[in-house]
């Protein structure tokens, strides 16, 4: 330590409290932070009619996915993308869903090209009763803040509940077929 | 009675600790001998009531004692005995257990093997380590007792995610935590230089070794997390951005940073505040990523069970520790400021470049992962920031830094001519220049960005090799002088030239598996052949097989090239009945410069299978890369300098001006 530094020292002495002060801030966001559940989101859309859309069809399907195909009965509109990785977790819950038969599952491939689209069903197994390729201007629509985002709508086209983050096995069980149920009746 | 054993071990290391943490720090301050050698054999002791607790639990899952809540709910009696050990540490408790084991050992290692320290700061050292592991034992104690007993005992166990059996990722964990709790080292050394008021540059060059070790580990353990996630995952990706991964990569971005300020502080005793605190944000990155882990505040594939008691726990821990050591460094800093001025083009610039660059780059990647939270508390809106955000602001850092760390090396200390040492790297800029004109012409000109990639990976290859060329004069002398030099070259110097020749490797690998990845995804009939990228694999037969705890769907797969046999590639999808899972095994074909990589999916309904067959050129150099900044950081750990805690002797046969260069 030289003398110059240390007569130096006092006049920049608030710089050295930055890091504290900084530390404080994320401290306290992760402290808020804690109390937020990441998987459970607020949906201003719910209960209000699904919105009006019209997307395309994965290459070589024969057509695409439109709100005329939600009217009459109680669905589930799944949205997945190839470059998302835990849909690929979810997609074997899907796919079990989908051979029970007991709700048709839509899907809308969010932000993606639909030649990896269709890939992915091809790879994975198709659950869904139509997909539509979406370059996010209609996941907006539906309020799609991350895939993957699950809608439950009910056979007026309202949508009724929304998950967001994959679904598990539990959640199907214990969440999605008992509203299914409900909404059927 | 073995497992009471390790829970009683457990809490008297709490005990040892507590006394660790504060006898030392008095003798220390009153200059009593005797309480400052405390530290050393507390250190030790701890140490070993840790291990005994941690072989306690091991033994517990060895012999699948379902008593243990722990062991019941990650293991199953059907698993092979690696993964029975492995289960250790597969789970929230273990894991932790695992951490303070690792703690406890560095701290023991400083005790036994620092003996060149001066025994006061060797004490205070050891006392903020010891406060860092009171803190998580009574974590654990409290929260997440891996003893914890299961009455009525289950006849067998829940078993362990099968995409955890697998052997690259039983050592996953350990090196990570290897990594990021060495970094508590440094944190210490840092903290304890603060309480002294003193650093010079012995304090750097005894804190560098220590932080040499945590990097070297963290290296292995990003690598081959990454590496697992290529060949496990099933889908060629091996980097994801995921809050998790980037929790181990911010740490190693500040440990990097840190490295490379350390020698400023013992070459040009400048930098020394500057040092201090990348030390302290080194390892509360790493004590960030835990939180991050374990308190469900992000949603990550990796994350653990999670508990709100433990996020609040941890993040009281966070607190202390790294709140404390900005409080600390806010105290004492402003007295150890000095040394600070120096000319912007000399090696000590260029190191500061470095540093500012590394630190920028973790911000970055911490401001992306924090951001989704952090905007969750404040206006309750959710985004999620994916793989375009990182493109688009972590690239752009890291280009300039790469393209200076090929002329660092080349600038002497304090003032340097950039023209000079530019005007050495021409042949450096020829190879790039060629690399991406053949790219260009090869592979045609919209692959601009992989050309780009491998410019950058040629240019500093290349003047990495020049800079040790020039040093160890190949041109121009006889080789007998030139064997001599290279063998006495500082370690530190060789250590420098793998590391760095490493980064250019990984840089070629990342570019070829963006740009360069070739897919077909097919379904398929035994009997039939698919092309992939100049190779034709043949699909033979698919059986059903049995492993020791799943069944396997298996492809018998010919790698064929213009008709000749390559190798047999036999991929699986197994299931595993108790964890009612699946988990793909993949067939890779490497040949060191590309893979031929093979996944069997699910049957297509028509009697065939869904194949995915990939070809990832380049893509084993991400990990041979890894592996030589690695081996670097291992060389550069051997060095004299650091084993006996003084400069290099010179020797009169070597010429001064290469000792000159050298350091």
């Amino acid at each position: 330590m030289s003398l110059a530094s240390a007569e130096e020292a006092p006049r920049r002495r608030w710089i050295f409290a930055l890091p504290v002060v900084a530390f404080v801030l994320m401290a306290a966001g992760f402290l808020f932070g804690l109390d937020i559940n990441p998987t459970v989101l607020p949906s201003p859309l719910i209960d209000e009619p699904a919105p009006v859309f019209e997307l395309r069809p994965l290459p070589g399907q024969p057509h695409g996915f439109s709100n005329a195909d939600l009217k009459g009965h109680v669905s589930l509109v799944n949205t997945f993308a190839s470059w998302c990785a835990p849909c690929r977790m979810e997609h074997p819950v899907l796919n079990k869903l989908a051979a029970a038969k007991r709700v048709p599952i839509y899907g809308i491939d969010y932000k993606d090209t639909g030649e990896a689209g269709q890939k992915w069903i091809e790879t994975l197994g198709n659950p869904y009763a139509a997909i539509g390729v979406d370059n996010g201007r209609v996941g907006i629509d539906w309020g799609v803040y991350g895939v993957p985002e699950t809608f439950l709508v009910d056979r007026n086209g309202r949508i009724r509940y929304k998950h967001v983050g994959p679904l598990s096995e539990a959640d199907i069980e214990k969440t999605i077929l008992p509203m299914v149920a409900r909404l059927e009746r | 009675m073995i497992n009471e054993i390790g829970h009683f071990a457990l809490v008297l290391a709490l005990f040892i600790a507590v006394i660790q943490s504060s006898v030392p720090l008095v003798g220390a301050s009153r200059g009593d001998g005797a309480l400052v050698g405390l530290a050393r054999p507390a250190a030790v002791a701890q140490f070993l009531f840790i291990a005994t607790a941690f072989f306690a639990l091991m033994h517990a899952y060895a012999v699948s004692d379902f008593s243990l809540v722990n062991v019941a709910s990650n293991s199953n009696s059907t698993k092979p005995l690696l993964y029975k050990l492995t289960g250790v540490w597969s789970n929230h408790e273990g894991s932790m257990l695992l951490w303070v084991f690792m703690l406890s050992l560095f701290g023991a290692a400083v005790a036994l093997f620092g003996r060149n320290l001066p025994p006061a700061l060797r004490a205070r050292v050891l006392a903020v380590q010891a406060m860092i592991g009171v803190g998580f034992l009574l974590f654990i104690l409290l929260t997440s007792n891996p003893f914890a007993r299961l009455f009525p005992v289950p006849v067998d166990g829940n078993g362990l995610n099968p995409i955890l059996q697998d052997r690259g990722l039983a050592f996953h964990p350990p090196c990570l935590y290897l990594g990021y709790v060495g970094f508590s080292i440094s944190f210490c050394f840092a903290v304890a230089a603060l309480l002294e008021g003193r650093v010079d540059p012995a304090w750097a060059r005894w804190v560098r070794p220590w932080t040499l070790a945590a990097w070297v580990a963290l290296t292995i353990g990003i690598a081959m997390g990454s590496w697992w996630a290529y060949y496990t995952l099933g889908w060629g990706g091996w980097w994801y951005w995921d809050p998790v991964e980037n929790a181990s990569f911010m740490p190693w971005l500040v440990g990097t940073a840190l490295l490379h300020s350390a020698i400023v502080v013992e070459k040009r005793e400048a930098l020394k505040t500057w040092t201090i605190l990348l030390a302290i944000i080194a390892f509360s990155l790493s004590l960030i990523g835990t939180f991050l882990v374990r308190s469900g505040v992000l949603t990550s594939v990796h994350a653990f069970a999670t508990d709100p008691m433990r996020g609040v726990f941890i993040l009281l821990l966070l607190s202390v520790y790294t709140g404390g050591a900005f409080v600390i460094f806010a105290i004492r800093a402003p007295s150890l400021a000095g040394g600070g001025l120096f000319a912007p083009i000399s090696r000590e610039g260029g190191l500061l470049l470095n540093n500012l660059l590394l630190t920028t780059a973790a911000a970055t990647v911490l401001l992306g992962t924090l951001y989704p939270l952090f905007l969750d508390v404040v206006s309750g809106q959710k985004v999620s920031v994916g793989p375009p955000y990182y493109a688009a602001t972590f690239i752009p850092i890291m280009v300039p830094l790469v393209v200076a760390m090929a002329v660092g090396p080349l600038l002497p200390w304090k003032r340097a001519d950039l023209w000079a040492a530019l005007g050495r790297l021409k042949l450096a800029l020829v190879v790039a220049v060629a690399a991406a004109l053949v790219t260009l012409v090869a592979a045609g000109v919209h692959s601009i960005g992989a050309a780009c990639g491998l410019a950058l990976a040629a240019w500093l290859f290349v003047s990495t090799m020049v800079e040790l060329a020039e040093r160890v004069r190949l041109f121009g002398d006889p080789l007998g002088g030139v064997f001599r030099r290279a063998w006495r070259l500082p370690r530190a110097a060789w250590g420098m030239t793998f590391a760095h020749a490493g980064i250019a490797v990984t840089i070629a690998g990342i570019t070829g598996s963006t740009f360069w990845t070739a897919e077909n995804i097919v379904s398929g009939k035994p009997g039939e052949s698919f092309p992939i990228a100049g190779y034709t694999i043949a699909l033979d037969a698919v059986n059903e097989v049995k492993g020791p705890d799943y069944n396997a769907t298996r492809a018998d797969m010919r790698l064929l090239k213009d008709g000749r046999l390559v190798t047999e590639m036999h991929p699986e999808k197994r299931f595993y009945p108790v964890e009612n899972g699946n988990q793909t095994d993949v067939a890779i074909r490497t040949n060191l410069l590309a893979d031929v990589y093979a996944v069997i999916g699910d049957p297509d309904g028509k009697g065939g299978w869904v194949l995915r067959l990939y070809y990832n050129p380049l893509v084993p150099w991400v990990w041979l890369g890894g592996v030589a900044m690695a081996l670097g950081g291992l060389i550069s750990l051997s060095d004299r300098r650091h084993r006996v805690g003084a400069p290099a002797r010179r020797r009169r046969e070597v010429a001064a001006a290469v000792v000159q260069a050298a350091e």
